[in-house]
């Protein structure tokens, strides 16, 4: 009986403690709206996943990861285009460009992280093929999914938090005016660091998570940090007008009208 | 007969039905029902439409005020009572940090659905735990324009005062 569903009834989280409990051995397809996943699985244990949104090819994942450079990644691409994963990986680390485990970490953060993606997929068409394992050429791997399931709820519970707090990417960001914040003071990481270079109250947050090639989530993360330490704000972008303020909706016309009616509810209450 | 409708918003257990029985002509035609998530129960009603007051201005005008549902699971209310009002007053419970954030949600939420002017109530402060409205104000990450005002919803003066706070907002803004 195949496993098939909607995302939206049966969770990935659900999906993934019945595979481990059940020990499957298979791969799972994600259809979602605008994005496909692929994830396999051996005797309840996370073998491989890609998704429909990155090259899941070892070089774009080893680039990704920052194991290889640009350079290295586009000579690859260009000369070893139809080797498979397992021969390619095997070339590499021959030739010094990195370790075998360099490789499984890439891959096993890679595989990871498309899984926790899986998470905070709201709906998807999805079905499990028993004993469908991926191609031999790949490169696989053995991940506990306890710990995937453990995490992945709680990057759930923070994007739910990080989207209440920061709902629209559409805003821009500034720093903050305040005497005696100096950026230059405060220890960021590269990637706060990238983010940071790009603010500008012309940049939308979509523009800067997009050039920084930050996923939503880590952008958020990151932006979030910045305003609970002060160092900047949230504004509206250059250039986009705000919403105008409204005038109450009022049951008289003239101004003069309003404004009587408005000192008349004023006595009132005073004297209430 | 003219009309005119605030809102009284906020998250759950704010006060938002004390501060419109406070100052209403009526009783309070309120829907309120005994509370069944275990995680609410931190009184034993909540309101589960609107609470609904009346204050008789002349014979001609009469003021009322609706309190919006307090928990997440009628949101679906607010736009529908936000169509039209005057203004809207967001209630949040000084002695509840944890409820800050829902309270920002609201104050967003509402001010999408109609941008008329609005204040917000740093309620309970007769509590002992009560946070101090300037602390309140860093919290809430309110703008220095936006008015916030102690409140104790048991407390008449303090009701009317921040009514007034509302209606001077409103005539501001019909002014500027």
């Amino acid at each position: 009986m195949a496993l098939k569903g909607n995302l939206r009834d049966f969770s990935f989280s659900q999906l993934l403690n019945l595979i481990s409990l059940a020990k499957k051995t298979g791969t799972l397809e994600v259809h979602g709206p605008g994005k496909d996943a692929i994830i396999s699985f051996d005797e309840g244990k996370l073998s491989y996943a890609q998704n429909s949104q990155n090259d899941n090819g070892l070089a774009a994942v080893l680039l990704r990861t920052e194991k290889l450079t640009d350079k290295q990644y586009h000579v690859i691409k260009d000369k070893a285009e139809n080797i498979g994963d397992k021969e390619l990986g095997l070339m590499l680390i021959n030739s010094n460009y990195v370790t075998q485990d360099e490789i499984l970490a890439s891959l096993k953060q890679e595989f990871v992280s498309t899984a926790n993606d899986l998470f905070t997929w709201a709906e998807g068409i999805f079905q499990f093929e028993n004993n469908k394992k991926p191609s031999p050429e790949i490169i696989s791997l053995l991940i506990n999914l306890e710990n995937i399931i453990i995490e992945g709820s709680r990057q759930l519970q923070e994007k739910e938090r990080l989207e209440d707090e920061i709902p629209s990417l559409d805003m821009a960001l500034k720093f903050t005016e305040t005497p005696g914040t100096n950026i230059r003071n405060v220890n960021l990481s590269v990637k706060e660091w990238r983010v940071v270079s790009f603010i500008n109250p012309k940049n939308s947050m979509r523009q800067i998570a997009r050039t920084t090639k930050l996923n939503e989530f880590e952008f958020r993360r990151i932006v979030y940090s910045l305003v609970q330490a002060g160092l900047v704000e949230i504004i509206r972008p250059e250039g986009t007008d705000p919403p105008s303020p409204k005038i109450p909706t009022l049951p008289v016309e003239s101004a003069d009208e309003q404004k009587s009616l408005v000192n008349r509810l004023i006595t009132r209450i005073r004297s209430l | 007969m003219q009309t005119v409708k605030m809102v009284v918003t906020g998250p759950f257990s704010s006060g938002k039905t004390q501060f419109i029985q406070t100052v209403s002509e009526i009783d309070v035609v309120a829907t309120e029902r005994k509370i069944s998530s275990e995680s609410e129960r931190i009184k034993e009603t909540t309101t589960v439409a609107m609470d609904f007051g009346r204050i008789t201005v002349d014979d001609d005008l009469v003021l009322y005020l609706f309190g919006t549902p307090g928990q997440k699971r009628f949101d679906f209310m607010w736009e529908i009572l936000s169509e039209g009002m005057l203004g809207f007053v967001v209630m949040v419970d000084s002695s509840r940090p944890e409820t800050f954030r829902e309270a920002r949600r609201i104050l967003e939420t509402f001010r999408a659905y109609a941008p008329t002017p609005y204040v917000v109530t740093a309620n309970k402060q007769d509590l002992p735990d009560a946070w101090d409205p300037s602390d309140m104000r860093i919290a809430l990450r309110l703008a220095p324009d936006v008015k916030l005002l102690p409140c104790t919803a048991t407390d008449k003066e303090s009701v009317k005062n921040a009514l007034l706070e509302l209606l001077y907002s409103i005539l501001e803004r019909m002014e500027s």
